[in-house]
């Protein structure tokens, strides 16, 4: 039972001169309560993994140094 | 994928709301207790309340209300289909609660003299307590559990408890939805505040997660309870709630009523005398919506500039402080338009209806040694500040019925039973997305379960979910996360059969919108004055029957009795 890949605008936006995750933050990744936040192995930084967000604003708030934006998913904007 | 075992002597499932005053107050009662309190997200930021509340909504505060009219208002709003006794419990505790916030540091609005500053939203009393700067009500609440020494685990979805062969409560199992290890916890009492069944229907813009209730909440709780043999009350009471449409969260009556707001159709008219969410409320909603004189909106552009401003530093700071955002992406702003509401997809919740698990005074269910609070269980209208006292009163109660107790003998074949389903998405080669089956699912549950409630679509829709129970075992989960997702999909599926079993058996109508049966359109007090409970009979099969309404502790005159029936404005005033 082949599937195919079906892509979703991100709708979390990380600065990746801001995120500090390559020091071992892990705060957003820790907050997320649907847990779709995840360390980008290539960079070193956090990315949204999964189309699962509900614009709750954890992440953005605990965020250290303010790397997150949190966008409305844009099937509800 | 490793297998871990621990033993507690309380497990209280859920960190959200009421599980951390499970566990708090357990601890405080028995300091010595091996309490654990585990999260399928993270306990410092999990549940309804991760980013505050705006209000109290049930505040039953000394000079404002009585219990005695608090209880009499819910049992009226609920149609009489209450035990008092259950709701009394919380109401007694309600100002103790606020107070033991406030020590903590949680914010409440005061009046000049330093007293609670209650506001009528209600459709007879006045009960409800603004937080203009209630943002950190679980930071507080964090920071209690903290000092207790309460132990918590964190991304850990529980799947089923385990039930011993006297059965007593005996634990439970749990999935790491990012090591995919399989956790076996025992313990002598388990406290289940998983919340709602926030992913039920599918919201209408079709966005799985768009959901009014935090969508970690999806029905695990129902689900397991049902499994462990206990009986769930009332499912056929749904959540339907009037929200701000497409961003599908409270627009939120409660906080802009005492500032002068309300709702309006088309024509700019007030159809409605409270905004109090209530069956009835949302039935003449939808009939405002369905009879032609919709859209229906939140109207504050009458009101001044600087109590607009004083609304925005609630609504967009506090429980769900995108609202703001969503309101400036489509140029939206409180002091010239009106907000766009409607009804939300249906979902099962005691804490805003009256569909959980039930539970006694004690939140106790008909388990031994389980307990549900918050949400979950179905003492109706309880609200977060009713999530905290039940919580309260079965982590304490729990203290009491481990006493001299051991764990409960478990057969461990229940064990490997579990962990055969829950790995088995993880191990199939291949197979369906679980986002797909759980969109094709939820939207069944739209198409067949929303109301008004039609037998022949209820019966349809059941052939549906039967035929997707089928595809559970076609679920492919690529990763422990997806996993979490797929387990989920077992949840939501159960409660959709639950809900639809529960309402094709109340042949009446019954709480305006939530229960509207157009084979059925009346009530029928003679046959139906009870109620509805479901749990697994011997044939694995759910089981419906009737449960008397307890006697209650403060009766309704007949005067009183449909106060709810009568919320529609009879000649529309102009706004």
């Amino acid at each position: 039972m082949p599937t195919i890949e079906n892509p979703s605008v991100v709708s979390i936006t990380v600065d990746t001169e801001k995120c500090i995750a390559e020091k071992g933050c892990r705060v957003c990744i820790d907050v997320c309560p649907t847990d779709i936040l995840i360390l980008d192995l290539a960079n070193g930084k956090v990315r949204m993994a999964y189309d699962e967000c509900w614009y709750c604003l954890p992440c953005e708030h605990d965020c250290p140094t303010q790397a997150l934006k949190v966008e409305i998913p844009y099937l509800l904007r | 994928m490793a297998i871990q075992r621990i033993d507690v002597d309380i497990l209280v499932v859920g960190g959200g709301t009421a599980g951390p005053l499970a566990a708090i107050k357990a601890k405080q009662k028995s300091p010595g207790l091996q309490v654990l309190l585990l999260d399928k997200a993270n306990v410092k930021r999990s549940g309804a309340i991760a980013e505050g509340m705006d209000s109290v909504n049930n505040a039953i505060v000394p000079g404002y209300a009585t219990p005695e009219q608090y209880v009499k208002e819910i049992t009226i709003a609920n149609d009489g289909i209450v035990n008092q006794a259950a709701i009394n419990a919380y109401a007694v505790r309600s100002c103790d609660m606020i107070r033991e916030l406030d020590s903590w540091g949680v914010k409440f609005e005061k009046d000049a003299t330093g007293e609670y500053a209650v506001k009528k939203v209600h459709h007879l009393g006045s009960y409800v307590l603004p937080m203009p700067e209630g943002y950190d009500v679980k930071k507080m609440i964090f920071k209690q559990l903290r000092k207790l020494g309460v132990r918590t685990t964190n991304r850990l979805t529980t799947t089923r408890l385990l039930v011993g062969s006297d059965g007593r409560i005996a634990g439970a199992m749990a999935v790491d939805s990012r090591s995919g290890d399989f956790h076996v916890i025992r313990a002598k009492a388990v406290v289940l505040c998983t919340g709602a069944a926030g992913r039920l229907g599918l919201p209408a813009s079709g966005y799985l997660f768009g959901t009014y209730e935090n969508p970690t909440n999806a029905g695990d709780g129902y689900s397991m309870a049902y499994h462990a043999g206990a009986e769930l009350s009332g499912l056929e009471c749904f959540q339907i709630n009037p929200l701000i449409k497409d961003y599908n969260g409270p627009a939120c009556a409660y906080v802009t009523g005492p500032f002068g707001g309300y709702t309006v159709n088309a024509k700019g008219e007030r159809f409605i005398k409270s905004d109090y969410w209530s069956g009835q409320m949302m039935l003449e909603f939808w009939r405002e919506l369905e009879g032609g004189n919709g859209p229906v909106f939140l109207k504050l552009d009458h009101l001044a500039d600087e109590t607009v401003t004083k609304i925005e530093n609630v609504l967009h700071i506090t429980e769900r402080p995108t609202r703001g955002r969503f309101h400036a992406g489509r140029g939206t702003d409180y002091r010239r338009d009106l907000v766009e509401m409607h009804i939300s997809e249906i979902g099962l919740c005691g804490g805003h209806s009256a569909s959980g698990v039930w539970v006694d005074e004690h939140a106790r269910t008909t388990v031994p040694g389980l307990y549900a609070a918050g949400d979950l269980c179905n003492v109706a209208h309880n609200y977060m500040l009713g999530a905290m006292v039940y919580g309260g009163l079965a982590g304490e109660d729990a203290v009491d019925f481990i006493a001299g107790k051991d764990f409960a003998v478990v057969d461990e074949a229940q064990v490997e039973a579990e962990r055969r389903r829950v790995f088995a998405p993880l191990e199939r080669a291949d197979g369906i997305p679980p986002t797909q089956v759980e969109y094709k699912l939820r939207r069944m549950v739209n198409d067949y379960l929303q109301p008004p409630k039609v037998t022949r679509k209820m019966e349809l829709g059941l052939r549906r979910f039967t035929e997707i129970r089928a595809d559970l075992e076609r679920i492919k989960a690529r990763n422990p996360h997806e996993l979490m997702r797929a387990m989920e999909v077992h949840a939501i599926l159960d409660c959709a059969e639950l809900a639809a079993v529960a309402s094709l058996y109340r042949t009446e109508s019954r709480w305006g919108l939530y229960h509207y049966r157009t084979d059925y359109p009346e009530r029928d007090d003679a046959h139906w004055f009870a109620f509805v409970e479901i749990r697994k009979g011997a044939d694995g099969r759910p089981e419906c029957f009737k449960r008397e309404v307890p006697p209650y502790l403060y009766p309704i005159e007949a005067g009183e009795r449909d106060a709810y029936d009568r919320l529609r404005v009879e000649t529309p005033l102009a706004a």
